[in-house]
């Protein structure tokens, strides 16, 4: 879509568009070229001398059993955030669109979460859960269950996951009630009068027409609990009990700012950009989108 | 609702206050444990109901922050976590603005190279170069500073297409009719593009306002001065004491504060706010 009617100046445009080129090529291209440059590069232990390796930062990710933990770890972690807040948000969104008294204030009370901080929300969680004196590893106790995150891996597995899905449910939310006020009212009626009760016309009728929906969320999820998620991570385990929450992105902060390893950091990002664009082009290409150029 | 079930519209109200339980639970039991002294905190179970210490606990952490976590007021940080949010979204939204002005009302060469240069930002989050952006502020001076907080998260795709894809649907006409009124390209701008676009930088506002105030890999990177952390960079470093008993009380409070802005812009905004996400996201 191009507009008939426009401005005939030269120099304009550049001076508007200024600003934002400026900040993009400063903060975004240029790092990011940095990465990918320094990812081709290994420096000596004393930072004295660089020399040219091509692959062998990635090679030796890829034999590095730490990296391989870690792309592991994050794939069960997306892969777990991802279920449990489009699972929860689902039931939640088809019951609030069921409802015909209260829907405003069940829908206010269902997104606010949304506004709290991955880093507050791993905090809350935390305190909950700490081992001593959190009020629900003390009822846990009470029923026989010892809890303790900080020695036991998959309990701090199961605690950000927990923390990372709790903030994404109310986002779902409201994207799937959006999508079910687009279910045309007709098509359920006409199901119901044939004598499908509400259980079939979900399955058959609803589900199918939130597909897509479901497909876009599915990857924002997993875009959320690869990238955002890092305040969570590091509020609530700091990567551990021994790299058992270590994910990818917690990974690059760690080898690039405490060990130092400045190749084997960059590596690492450009492999992230990788996912990034890769996650980006699949929604681009097959979520419907209105940006067109 | 199609049909009458009172049984299904029990469990539905059921199944929907479980979800509210549940979404509120963590909240309440951080409001609680901000009213009571440390002691009945730390003392498992801890009260599920408030203390009387309410006002004491917010002063203190506001005026004299937490003694084991360096003692930083966390007025302050409240603040800097204002600046943040704000210069961050009406930043974001102003040069948006402008560009997608250019984009979509000039013809001019590199145009498609404009648009692709700053679709490119979408694809670079922070996340995934964090030790050569943080290289960059620092060559640059821009560490413990505002600049330093704010400029390098301003650069927008999403607001970008926002107001691309709003610019699109306004009529010729207006353009047009200002035209023949004399209106220069700037003219035109401030006084009919922004202004009927104001929906928009509504629904945006409430967005980046709440993406600023949670920034945190960020501001962990940027800042190592205390006067200029950010609240929620700040609740961390609280729990992270080392060597020393974390004031849960102190912490809970401040976790309060770090909470209330963002949840209260989405409440009250909330018309605009669903609009802002289901937009940015189309």
């Amino acid at each position: 879509m191009e507009k008939r009617a426009v401005f005939p100046h030269r120099v304009l445009p550049y001076v508007l568009l200024a600003p934002q080129i400026a900040v993009t090529l400063v903060f975004f291209v240029w790092p990011a070229s940095q990465a990918l440059y320094q990812s081709l590069l290994r420096q000596d232990a004393f930072g004295l001398r660089t020399s040219f390796v091509g692959l062998e930062n990635f090679a030796a990710l890829f034999r590095d059993r730490d990296y391989l933990h870690a792309v592991a770890v994050t794939a069960i972690f997306s892969a777990s955030v991802s279920a449990l807040a489009l699972s929860s948000a689902l039931v939640l969104a088809v019951m609030a669109d069921r409802v015909v008294r209260g829907g405003r204030v069940y829908r206010t009370l269902l997104v606010w979460p949304y506004a709290v901080a991955p880093a507050v929300a791993g905090v809350l969680w935390l305190f909950l859960f700490n081992p001593t004196l959190g009020i629900v590893a003390f009822a846990l106790r009470q029923v026989g269950y010892r809890w303790n995150h900080l020695l036991n891996g998959d309990q701090a597995m199961a605690l950000v996951v927990l923390a990372a899905a709790w903030k994404q449910v109310s986002y779902n939310f409201i994207f799937f009630l959006a999508g079910l006020a687009g279910v045309g009212r007709a098509v359920l009626e006409a199901a119901a009068i044939d004598g499908a009760g509400p259980a079939r016309r979900f399955v058959s009728i609803v589900f199918p027409l939130l597909s897509p929906t479901m497909f876009f969320l599915v990857v924002v999820n997993i875009v959320y609990a690869f990238f955002e998620t890092f305040g969570i991570v590091h509020a609530v385990t700091g990567g551990g009990p021994a790299r058992a929450t270590e994910i990818l992105v917690f990974k690059v902060f760690r080898d690039g700012f405490v060990g130092l390893d400045l190749g084997r950091s960059a590596a690492q990002s450009v492999i992230l950009m990788a996912i990034v664009i890769g996650l980006t082009v699949v929604q681009f290409r097959y979520v419907e989108r209105k940006v067109h150029y | 609702m199609v049909e009458r079930q009172s049984g299904l519209t029990l469990l539905t109200h059921a199944v929907l206050l479980a979800g509210i339980a549940v979404v509120a639970f963590p909240i309440y039991v951080t409001f609680v444990a901000s009213t009571h002294t440390l002691d009945d905190v730390v003392r498992a179970p801890m009260p599920l109901l408030p203390g009387h210490l309410l006002v004491e606990n917010y002063r203190a952490v506001l005026t004299d922050g937490l003694r084991s976590a360096g003692g930083a007021p966390v007025g302050r940080m409240l603040v800097n976590s204002l600046v943040m949010a704000v210069v961050i979204a009406a930043g974001k939204i102003a040069i948006s603005l402008l560009s997608a002005f250019a984009i979509v009302y000039f013809r001019f060469p590199f145009r498609a190279a404009a648009f692709w240069t700053i679709f490119l930002t979408l694809m670079l989050p922070v996340e995934v170069r964090i030790v050569p952006t943080y290289k960059v502020i620092a060559d640059l001076g821009m560490l413990n500073s505002y600049a330093g907080l704010t400029v390098p998260l301003i650069a927008s795709a999403t607001a970008t297409f926002l107001f691309r894809q709003f610019f699109l649907t306004v009529p010729d006409e207006l353009l047009e009719a200002a035209r023949i009124d004399g209106a220069g390209p700037l003219r035109f701008f401030a006084s009919i593009l922004v202004p009927v676009s104001r929906t928009s930088i509504a629904a945006l506002f409430v967005i980046l306002f709440i993406y600023g105030w949670n920034q945190y890999l960020w501001p962990l990177l940027v800042t190592t001065d205390e006067a200029m952390y950010t609240i929620v960079v700040a609740i961390h470093r609280m729990v992270a004491v080392a060597e020393a008993q974390v004031e849960w009380q102190g912490v809970m409070a401040t976790a309060m504060l770090a909470m209330v802005p963002p949840i209260v812009v989405v409440i009250v905004m909330q018309r605009w706010f669903v609009k802002g996400l289901v937009e940015t996201e189309k």
